[in-house]
């Protein structure tokens, strides 16, 4: 008997679409050199998703700063701003159903205009911006949508080739509500000449996927006199939605 | 009633890279941006227990940028329990690659299916060259009836299931020690799932 109309939003631990692998990087990439030791040689245990995958934490907006998503000024000093293109960044978190992912926590991270990250790590001779920390952190709406302000990142050269840049990016952090949908990804600019040359997003063997980490300029949302835009979409794993007495359907 | 879903595909994963911190720990990237943090550890009643580790690569060296992140039931095996959030997030020493959690011990969980799940953390791994985030369970060398029955774990190869037991440690005030060491790649290679 069917129990829920499949227009219904599916129950928040409802069972997980398995992931299409085939969609990601495989783990073993020797033209992005740090990934060859760092990659298992055996082959993943594939085993049917269970509430440690279905379900996942939450968060509230309590637990946010309200200037956390504005890397223009969260971290500036009174009345200064980052130093860069200032841009708008945004975009709806949807499922593999297409249903909108409320209250999901984004964070992102990037390296200032110059192309240097504010990092102990990072070396790079481009100098730091006093007024970039370069991290921010929103949460969905009601709809999926989020949004955030920044400066567009530099490219910066690193050691993996002798002439090794990577594109200007930024990273996503996306949580869903499922541990099991836990996706980082990178986020790059229409346009960008660095794009094909860049040996982590040729980790991708696919070119729908690469595209799909290409964020359109979006003139409809710049701001005028003010901001850039650009649109970035996020698709996370799907759920099963319809039960059949009482359980989930091919289950 | 036709279904009316539509299908997407997935966002592709890409490797959190070296500058993960930045995102995920500022403190550790070295400076402090948001008022409030997450952090390594879980609050909520019941035993408390810590768990520390390392993670190896392919030569068996540390991975000293790490990030690793846990899920787990309540003490009751809940998931959702009052004011309970069983998710951590811990960056490992830059130096030692060393990162540890603490937190609850997990109870058994029942599936709404019937099965019972033996206690168990989920771990999610992200470094600079891992291209996709690791997942794999920490279960426990005490629950040994519980791990017998477990779904997962006893379709485990026996030779490749002690790379999903933490080792017992000494107990420091009332914190029970647990070690997890993770090995990427090679000789005793952990045992990661596509779940």
């Amino acid at each position: 008997m069917l129990r829920n109309s499949p227009a219904d939003p599916p129950a928040q631990d409802a069972p997980l679409y398995p992931r299409d692998r085939t969609r990601h990087p495989p783990a073993f990439t020797p033209d992005y050199k740090t990934a060859v030791t760092r990659s298992p040689r055996l082959p993943l245990a594939s085993v049917k998703p269970s509430l440690l995958e279905n379900t996942g934490p939450r968060f509230s907006v309590a637990e946010l700063g309200a200037r956390d998503n504005d890397l223009l000024i969260n971290f500036a000093a009174p009345g200064e701003s980052a130093i860069g293109e200032r841009i708008l960044v945004h975009g709806q978190v949807r499922d593999q159903s297409g249903r909108p992912v409320p209250e999901t926590l984004v964070e992102v991270w990037q390296a200032n205009a110059g192309g240097r990250y504010r990092h102990r790590n990072d070396t790079y001779f481009a100098p730091i911006d006093p007024n970039f920390g370069g991290c921010g952190r929103v949460l969905t709406d009601a709809e999926g949508y989020y949004e955030f302000r920044t400066v567009r990142p530099g490219p910066y050269p690193w050691e993996n080739g002798p002439n090794a840049w990577r594109p200007a990016h930024i990273h996503f952090s996306v949580f869903g509500s499922g541990f099991g949908q836990r996706l980082i990804t990178q986020m790059y600019f229409e346009g960008d000449p660095l794009i094909p040359l860049c040996p982590i997003l040729s980790t991708l063997p696919d070119e729908a996927a690469r595209d799909q980490l290409v964020a359109p300029l979006d003139m409809n949302a710049a701001i005028p006199l003010d901001s850039l835009a650009y649109r970035f979409d996020i698709v996370l794993r799907g759920r099963r939605s319809t039960m059949f007495e009482n359980r989930p359907e091919g289950n | 009633m036709p279904r009316r879903s539509t299908s997407l595909t997935e966002t592709p994963s890409q490797t959190a890279g070296p500058y993960v911190h930045i995102g995920l720990v500022p403190a550790q990237a070295g400076f402090e941006i948001f008022e409030r943090n997450f952090s390594n550890h879980i609050a909520g009643a019941g035993p408390r227990i810590r768990i520390s580790g390392r993670v190896f690569d392919g030569i068996g060296a540390p991975i000293t940028d790490v990030l690793v992140e846990s899920w787990q039931a309540d003490a009751e095996g809940r998931f959702d329990g009052p004011g309970f959030r069983g998710w951590a997030r811990a960056a490992s020493d830059f130096d030692s690659g060393e990162w540890v959690i603490e937190t609850v011990r997990p109870g058994a969980v029942a599936e709404p299916g019937g099965t019972v799940l033996a206690p168990q953390i989920g771990l999610w791994i992200v470094a600079r060259g891992i291209n996709i985030g690791l997942s794999t369970r920490i279960y426990f060398p005490e629950e040994a009836a519980a791990n017998a029955a477990d779904p997962v774990l006893s379709r485990v190869p026996p030779h490749r299931r002690g790379t999903l037991l933490a080792q017992k440690q000494g107990v420091e005030g009332d914190v029970q020690g647990y070690r997890f060491d993770i090995v990427v790649q090679g000789e005793g290679e952990t045992v990661f799932f596509d779940a």
